[in-house]
């Protein structure tokens, strides 16, 4: 077996070595879809601190994923028509820098991951699912009936927005920044997963009466580790829009809150990479398959069901057996 | 005669229509050691989850160290002072045994929002959790993950993690199940020491160690205390013979 320290640091060499090849050979194609492996890794780890750490099965994280992306996509719009997002109580101007927007997009998803989560920790089990999912739905007809921003047609964004410093154009450029903030993001759930919230977290996970039996709130930790999911997931629909430079309402569909599921479920549920490894094998399958046939998602729910039948830790699970104890 | 730390007055609790819990009234005094007993099914660990909190009584009130609680959370009575052990144990089972007495110190410390150091580097909590596990012989165990763990381990390590809590006042349903009687004795010799440190409700089915260790016994069947007295005074009524000990006999 190979030590999933090992796999990890692996991981991160492909992340790495493929878009600089790929940048060396002129192939911006495959930095795209890089760095679509990144982001969606990003919405991934987002979800495995609440799915991995809190097992909350949420199949809303969408709602998030097309938060930030709006966040953003206004945000820009404005910028670029000139108008003001709101001129009361105070002036808000549009904004075409990525760090304004990313602070503006963890904030909106934030906010919307506590009402949503007070909301949906009342319930458990498949009714959590149920909620989770009827939220995402919400704020998908949300986004289409809102004809100012494009209703179902979404919004186009003309020109990438700006980081200082950089040319946020050249594709290996985005990409890197792309990659820094998913290394960020992991080290964050590492440390996380390892701090005294971690251990209560995993405690409420596994026993929440027990939790509740030493004096803490198990409700309460499942909350801020759903605002946290949320919040990364968020950043992470920033990203994409910008990938994209246009946001739709496809962002907030429960197609897209699945398909981060299985990500990490793929990858390897409450597995620090697990999302990563998710992510990498679906870009490839997608780009792969997608050429051939339409239904290439049956070839996914194949691999998905051999990972979920096969190998309960998924394929780092499969790869690097049983999780060691943090120490 | 001494105020009691624990008490409850006249609680009940209906299944529909079983009276698990008939009108009981029952109190725990410092310093000592209080058993209930009773055949399976009378109604013990529900009285214990009544007076944790988990339960609602449907009548009656439960008093902690002079308070009415009876409105109170799980929660709330356990930071006024009240560790519990479960008689099926409920233990986060991937997590080490080290884990587990840890998040006991953890929530004894009330500040789980630190979201960065690594909490098995935290002294404090460390030695609280080591110390408990410890006291309870688990000690060559703390890297092992608690599924690995026997029924009786188990058993030890709910008491390790209400240590960890310095409760004023423990309350322990079957905390000897599946020991084994090496284990049963050494936990006995444990508890007769522990109850000056804070009193002890003790609900067991092993009458060897009830009998050693128990200054006053309560015998419950079908929801209903129907004797409560010193050892000798249980083993002397009729009552309790016919309805409890006889058939063990
Ligand atoms: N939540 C519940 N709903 C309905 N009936 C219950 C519930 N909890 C317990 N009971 C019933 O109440 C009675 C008392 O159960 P309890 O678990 O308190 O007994 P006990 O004295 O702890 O038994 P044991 O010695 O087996 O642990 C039993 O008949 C049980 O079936
Ligand atoms: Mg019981």
């Amino acid at each position: 077996m190979i030590k999933e320290r090992h796999l990890n640091m692996a991981l991160i060499v492909v992340c790495v070595v493929i878009p600089v090849w790929a940048h060396l050979a002129d192939e911006p194609f495959i930095i795209t879809l890089m760095t679509r492996a990144a982001i969606f890794a990003l919405a991934a780890v987002g979800l495995n601190i609440a799915l991995g750490l809190g097992g909350l099965v949420s199949l809303g994280h969408a709602a998030f994923f097309g938060l930030g992306g709006y966040a953003m996509g206004i945000s820009a719009f404005h910028a670029q028509t000139f108008t003001p997002v709101a001129e009361w109580p105070f002036l808000i101007e549009g904004t075409k820098s990525m760090p304004a927007i990313w602070l503006i997009s963890v904030a909106v998803s934030a906010f919307a991951a506590t009402i949503v989560g007070i909301l949906s920790l009342r319930t458990s089990g498949v009714y959590f699912i149920m909620i989770t999912l009827a939220f995402g739905q919400m704020f998908f007809y949300f986004s289409i009936s809102w004809p100012t921003y494009g209703g179902e047609d979404g919004l186009s964004v003309y020109v990438r927005n700006g980081f200082p410093g950089l040319n946020t154009l050249d594709p290996i450029q985005f990409f890197m920044i792309c990659f820094a903030i998913l290394v960020a993001a992991l080290a964050l759930a590492s440390r996380l997963a390892r701090s005294p919230f971690g251990l209560a977290l995993n405690a409420a996970r596994q026993a929440p009466q027990r939790v509740e039996t030493v004096g803490l709130d198990p409700n309460r930790l499942k909350l801020v580790a759903f605002v946290i999911s949320g919040a990364m997931t968020g950043l992470a629909g920033a990203l994409f829009a910008d990938l994209n430079r246009f946001v739709s309402p496809a962002m907030f569909s429960w197609q897209l809150s699945g398909e981060i599921m299985v990500f990490v479920i793929i990858g390897g549920v409450g597995r620090l990479f697990g999302p990563v490894a998710g992510a990498l094998v679906f870009v490839t399958l997608e780009h792969l398959l997608g050429g051939f046939s339409e239904f290439w998602h049956v070839h996914l729910g194949v691999l998905l069901l051999l990972v979920v039948l096969f190998g309960r830790g998924g394929l780092i699970g499969m790869i690097c057996g049983r999780e060691g104890s943090h120490d | 005669m001494t105020e009691a730390v624990l008490a409850t007055h006249a609680i009940s609790k209906n299944f529909g229509a079983l009276k698990a819990s008939d009108n009981i009234s029952i109190d725990l005094r410092p310093n000592e050691i209080h058993a209930i007993i009773g055949p399976n099914g009378a109604g013990k660990s529900t009285l214990i989850a009544q007076i944790c909190g988990t339960l609602k009584p449907c009548a009656g009130n439960v008093e902690l160290l002079g308070r009415d609680v009876t409105k109170e959370s799980a929660r709330d009575r356990v930071r006024a002072g009240l560790g519990r052990t479960f008689q099926i144990s409920a233990l986060a089972m991937e997590d080490t045994v080290l884990q587990n007495a840890m998040l006991g110190a953890l929530g004894a410390s009330g500040r789980p929002w630190r979201f960065f150091g690594p909490a098995l580097r935290d002294n404090e909590l460390r030695d609280a959790a080591e110390c408990a596990l410890l006291r309870v012989g688990l000690e060559d165990f703390m890297r092992v993950r608690t599924a690995e763990l026997s029924h009786g381990q188990r058993r030890q390590l709910e008491v390790a993690v209400s240590l960890t809590l310095n409760p004023r006042v423990f309350v322990m349903d079957e905390p000897m199940a599946g020991l084994g009687s090496e284990g049963s004795k050494r936990l006995t010799g444990f508890l007769d020491a522990l109850r000056h440190e804070a009193p002890i409700l003790l609900v067991e089915h092993d009458m060897d160690a009830v009998f050693a260790l128990a200054d006053r016994i309560s015998v419950l069947v079908y929801g209903r205390i129907i004797a409560t007295g010193s050892g000798n005074d249980i083993r002397a009524n009729p009552e309790v013979q016919e309805a409890y000990l006889g058939d063990e006999a």
